[in-house]
């Protein structure tokens, strides 16, 4: 239970560093507008914000009154308006429609506007169209990674999924990239970097030229931190699309962890208010338990509740001086552990009672069935249930985009009814979701072999071709093949079952989906560590559609130390999974690394499908 | 919702809003209103291992916990809640926010004390910034990660380096009005964020230098800056002929286009491209903006001819005649239900509108209000049924859910029933009998009606099961005599009641000489 780190295991860099920078920087950018002013945050930023700052340090910066930026006319009296936004257009003519109010009533205000994590020119353009350019003045503030946990580092950006995965538009790129560089400022340079995927590639390149129109100074630097591993979401959809079943993902999937905190219900804290609680290693309990199987959990609370209850009952024959010890020393860390204890125990009976209402069991079944690829008719009617009754929306969605990843798509006749049946059940505007499903190749019908091969083979014959100076579409519009069969094979992402997979000691990251399926991203990264190289694995790579996309670069490494040689940044493009951090957090334990997650946001199934619905208000 | 309809029954909200705001509210409704609604759980527990004892395991920690409680929550919390936050911490950004809009104007020197009670432990240990010492020493390089807290730590390192070299002066005084910056020079200032003038690429050739320098370094956002410049600058028919053979670009310029809202040149560009069904989702999106219900079924009629695919053709015309039957129907309830005078509307009042709803919930709602209407009628179920081909299955699932609802059991027994030639009836279920038990019983059916439905079950098995769950204690005895189970027959006499009208036909079963037990 709880594995310990090996004694080995190297010890993490300090991340609070950046909380500081960050809110040193949000101060300076508050003086640099001196006097009473009020602020409008962007709902998006609150959390985050939360997570570094509060109002009084706000306060002590002259910031009067605090508002949400919100499509409402502003009842604010000040003489100063400060906008703390995201770079989004719908902001801009929100500014723009408040500024302009005020001209047209002849009233002047001084405004700024901070974006964050960096300004685009789109919205500049947008201010200049609405006549407000120079009118506001602007700022950025670089705050693109918080620290969610020790080993967690989060952009808070999930619209980074739609924007680069659907849309492809390459505008956080270089927010990635900057961030990297930060990191490499602050901890030293990395001396093995791989990655593999477009977007990946992107980042690392950018980053590249960042580092060499600095100085060099950072190579002269110690490491600390010996690999960074870059990989796309969509090299594996799969993983993030199942189900999750350790801890700290069923919470997630369940109550939804936003910015490493969680609001619990009523039917968590049984009393009459819900409760806000940080999730992190800094809660003793939750920790202990975060990265276990469900089914794991019950066993360790109870454990725990036992241990708890002999100690208050310690209390029993003491005598005064004893009690007064007693008091002054252990209660509040009893207290403490009592009150965390009984949250994690109504959060299990809360996730128990729906889960078994959704009947979770058949869920399971049908979701192992697709990763294994057996009983696909059974599979598919079960869907085609699902969206009869009406179940979630993006429950039903989640399903059928497994069924298409792990098939190379729809055979037609299914995708047809499914697709109708969909409509019927949740309304005919989700024509446009499966629009976007397909062009993100989440959802697709299979078409025959041999077409698509060779336009595949065209298309990456003209990607190449940079002679001509033209870059094409590399993941255009065409459906690429997931291949998921074949390399499921190939990594051998279904562990053979020899009797029962025993969920309390984990033999393999498999453990993380009950001991049916290693994600796939996890087992990529633990390959190519193990090679230090993506030697062996061009097969794979080709599967993946990634033939051009996979690199590694390394330098020398006599300058990092051995402890830092076992410490690995990962940094997922696009979001990843609890189940993922979980997994990787194993591996790290039976291997003597440890991991650092860097994700643009930390994401699940339903989020992923949400970002895809167009069905928004 | 999915179905809103829940709604219609169970929430007592007002919903015209809602109902539109799509998936982001659809995830929200909890399930058990869709149980409510669909009746379909199967009941099978969910077990990841070892169910019972699990569950019983947790139970006995909450009883642990539980029993403490009084010997700690006298106490107040304060200490504990600074740990891990407790609710909306009082001092928080959330939360003072949610105070501004509830109380704005209003005095906040009350709450100034209880804010400064929220400290955030790590800030508390800072030095508290005055306005006079310089927080740009505070963005200066360090060789080791440490702590800031000194100043002159902070500004003795000697490989100073500036991680926010832009802090100090505002961007605009950055603004270059030099000539000579090649073009990677200028993506790569506008890429710094650098205000660049881009007036000096006037040549056809120098524009699509910069263009391409643009996507080969990456950036988007510079992407973008350059398609700005490149739109304003070059006719539509020269930018998307450039365009078409740069599609890294063109995504781009779509995104773009799709943010702002240009919808016009959006379409313009598709269609250049011949991107036929792209045109024609991009103007049926459209009609998310349109609230109004008339305005919109209009819209979506001028959808109906556009090139989609013949899939896609078929159900935007089903999403046309969909929302027309609704805006009818819609008219006439509401006068039916203002006038009073109808029974099914006065016992159970509409709880939101029929409209902009999807097919399925639109047919609950005509087999809840309009069942038994002639086929003729636009609300009728049949009629329903017919027009936009609802498969058997879906009908019957839906019509027993509105039926079992309105307690109407003759109704459900009628949805079964089948006469063959020679007038025999019989009763056939096309979603398997055990689901409509389900249904039945989450709509609290009494036990003669489920009994009936229970014995219809072909599975024994699955049959026993549900009567043993349901109690259906006459099915359960006579599929045991049937079975000749004397063993199972004895171990079920303890669950009835003593001396019930089931325990002595237990015991006259038991007693029976005519029985050949297998056991």
């Amino acid at each position: 239970m709880a594995f310990p780190h090996r004694p080995d295991a190297p010890e993490l860099p300090d991340f609070s560093m950046l909380k500081r920078l960050a809110r040193d920087q949000l101060i300076y950018l508050l003086e640099q507008l001196p006097g009473k002013k009020d602020l409008f945050i962007e709902a998006d930023l609150m959390s985050p914000l939360d997570r570094i700052a509060n109002v009084s340090i706000l306060k002590q910066h002259e910031v009067d009154k605090l508002y949400k930026v919100e499509n409402k006319p502003a009842l604010s009296s000040n003489e100063q308006l400060c906008f703390l936004v995201r770079p989004r257009i719908k902001n801009m003519r929100y500014i723009a429609s408040l500024v302009n109010a005020d001209k047209l009533s002849g009233r002047t205000r001084k405004y700024k506007v901070i974006f964050s994590p960096q300004k685009f020119y789109a919205c500049e353009m947008v201010l200049e169209e609405e006549g407000i350019y120079g009118d506001v003045s602007c700022d950025e503030w670089a705050f693109s990674l918080l620290p969610l946990d020790v080993d967690l580092l989060s952009m808070e950006l999930p619209e980074f999924f739609r924007d680069y995965f659907l849309e492809g538009d390459q505008r956080w790129i270089n927010t990635v990239a900057q961030a990297l560089h930060l990191l490499s400022t602050l901890y030293g340079p990395f001396p093995n970097c791989y990655g593999i995927g477009r977007c990946a590639k992107m980042a690392y390149e950018l980053w590249r030229n960042l580092e060499e129109e600095e100085d060099g100074e950072t190579k002269s630097r110690r490491p600390e931190i010996g690999h960074i591993f870059l990989l796309d979401r969509d090299v594996d959809f799969v993983t993030a699309l199942c189900s999750q079943v350790v801890y700290e993902g069923l919470v997630d999937d369940t109550f939804r962890i936003k910015c490493g905190s969680v609001d619990f219900g009523p039917e968590v804290t049984s009393s009459d208010k819900s409760l806000k609680v940080l999730l992190n290693a800094e809660d003793k309990v939750f920790n202990e338990i975060r990265n276990e199987h469900f089914s794991n959990v019950f066993g360790f609370l109870s454990q725990k509740a036992r241990n708890l209850q002999a100690q208050y009952d310690r209390r029993r024959g003491m005598d005064i001086k004893q009690m007064k010890n007693f008091v002054s020393q252990e209660l509040k860390g009893l207290k403490q552990e009592h009150r965390l204890l009984s949250l994690h125990i109504g959060a299990c009976e809360s996730i128990m009672k729906k889960k078994t209402k959704q009947d979770f069991q058949e869920l399971i079944k049908t979701e192992h069935a697709l990763l294994e690829g057996f009983n696909i008719r059974e599979s598919t009617s079960y869907i085609e249930e699902h969206i009869d009754r009406q179940v979630s929306p993006i429950e039903s969605l989640r399903l059928m985009c497994l069924l298409s990843i792990t098939e190379n798509g729809l055979i037609p006749k299914d995708y047809r009814s499914l697709k109708t049946q969909y409509l019927q059940s949740y309304g005919p505007e989700h024509l446009l979701t499966f629009s976007n499903l397909r062009r993100a190749g989440l959802l697709t019908e299979q078409a025959p072999g041999d077409t698509l091969t060779a336009v595949e083979s065209k298309v990456s014959k003209l990607v190449t071709d940079k002679a001509a100076g033209k870059i094409t579409d590399a993941f255009s519009s065409l459906a690429k093949r997931s291949n998921f069969r074949a390399i499921s094979k190939k990594l051998n992402l279904i562990p053979r079952v020899d009797g029962e997979y025993d969920l309390k000691v984990p033999r393999d990251m498999a453990y993380v989906f009950s001991g049916a399926y290693v994600p796939l991203s996890c087992r990529i990264i633990e390959q190519v560590l193990e090679r230090r190289s993506w030697q062996g694995l061009d097969e794979v790579v080709r599967l993946l559609n990634c033939s051009d996309f996979a690199f590694t670069d390394m330098t020398k490494e006599d300058k990092a130390s051995s402890e830092s040689l076992r410490l690995i940044l990962v940094v997922f493009l696009g979001g990843c999974t609890f189940s993922e951090i979980s997994a990787l957090r194993f591996l790290g334990r039976e291997k003597g690394y440890r991991f650092i997650f860097l994700t643009t946001a930390v994401t699940n199934s339903a989020r992923l499908m949400e970002a895809m619905s167009e069905v928004k208000a | 919702t999915t179905t809103g309809l829940i709604l219609f029954f169970q929430s007592g909200r007002p919903l015209g809003a809602g109902v539109r705001l799509g998936l982001g509210l659809r995830m929200n409704r909890t399930k058990g209103d869709e149980e409510e609604y669909w009746n379909s759980s199967k009941f099978k527990a969910f077990t990841f291992d070892d169910e019972d004892d699990e569950l019983s395991q947790l139970k006995e920690s909450k009883r642990a916990v539980n029993s403490l409680r009084d010997f700690v929550d006298d106490d107040d919390d304060d200490d504990l809640e600074r740990v891990s936050w407790s609710g909306e911490p009082v001092g928080s950004i959330s939360w003072s926010i949610k105070e501004t809009a509830g109380n704005s104007g209003s005095t906040h020197e009350g709450r100034e004390q209880l804010k400064s009670r929220n400290s955030f432990s790590s800030y508390a240990q800072l030095p508290k910034p005055t306005s006079t010492y310089s927080l740009s020493s505070f963005f200066r390089g360090r060789t080791r990660p440490g702590s800031f807290q000194s100043l002159s730590d902070a500004l003795s390192d000697t490989p100073a380096k500036s991680y926010a070299p832009e802090l100090g002066r505002p961007k605009g005084e950055y603004r270059d009005y030099s000539n000579d910056w090649s073009p990677s020079d200028t993506v790569r200032r506008l890429r710094k964020g650098k205000v660049c003038s881009l007036e000096r690429f006037r040549s056809l050739q120098d524009k699509l230098q910069l263009l391409e320098e643009a996507v080969s370094m990456h950036d988007g956002n510079v992407i973008t800056a350059v398609l700005i410049f490149l739109k304003r600058t070059l006719s539509k028919e020269i930018l998307f002929r450039e365009l078409e053979v740069r599609q890294v670009a063109l995504r781009h310029l779509i995104h773009f286009l799709k943010e702002i809202g240009d919808q016009k040149l959006l379409l313009d560009l598709f269609r250049f491209l011949d991107r036929t069904e792209e045109l024609a989702l991009s103007h049926y999106r459209e009609h998310l903006n349109i609230q109004d219900p008339d305005k919109r079924k209009e819209f979506l009629k001028t959808c109906v001819g556009l090139p989609f695919s013949a899939e896609d053709s078929a159900h935007i015309q089903d999403h046309y005649m969909l929302l027309e039957r609704q805006i009818i129907i819609e008219a006439i309830d509401r006068h039916l239900e203002s006038a009073g005078q109808t029974e099914i509307f006065r016992k159970h009042p509409r709880k939101a509108s029929i409209l902009n709803m999807p097919l399925v919930t639109t047919l609950f709602y005509s087999c809840f209000y309009h069942y038994t209407e002639a086929e003729g009628t636009f609300s009728s179920p049949v009629n329903l049924k017919k027009t936009f081909k609802i498969p058997d299955k879906q009908y019957v699932l839906t019509a027993l859910a509105a039926r079992a609802k309105l307690r109407a059991w003759n109704d459900v027994d009628a949805l079964f029933t089948t006469k063959n030639w020679l007038g025999y009836t019989k009763k056939r279920a096309p979603i398997g009998f055990h689901r409509v038990v389900e249904i039945l019983h989450k709509n609290n059916a009494p036990v003669q009606i489920l009994q009936e439905y229970v014995n219809l079950v072909e599975d024994v098995d699955t049959k026993l099961n549900l009567a043993t769950k349901f109690k259906c204690h006459d099915v359960v005895i006579d599929t045991y005599r049937d079975l000749k189970d004397r063993q199972q027959l004895l171990a079920y006499r303890s669950k009835v009641d003593k001396g019930s009208a089931e325990e002595e036909k237990i015991d006259a079963l038991l007693s029976s000489s005519q029985i050949r037990w297998k056991n």
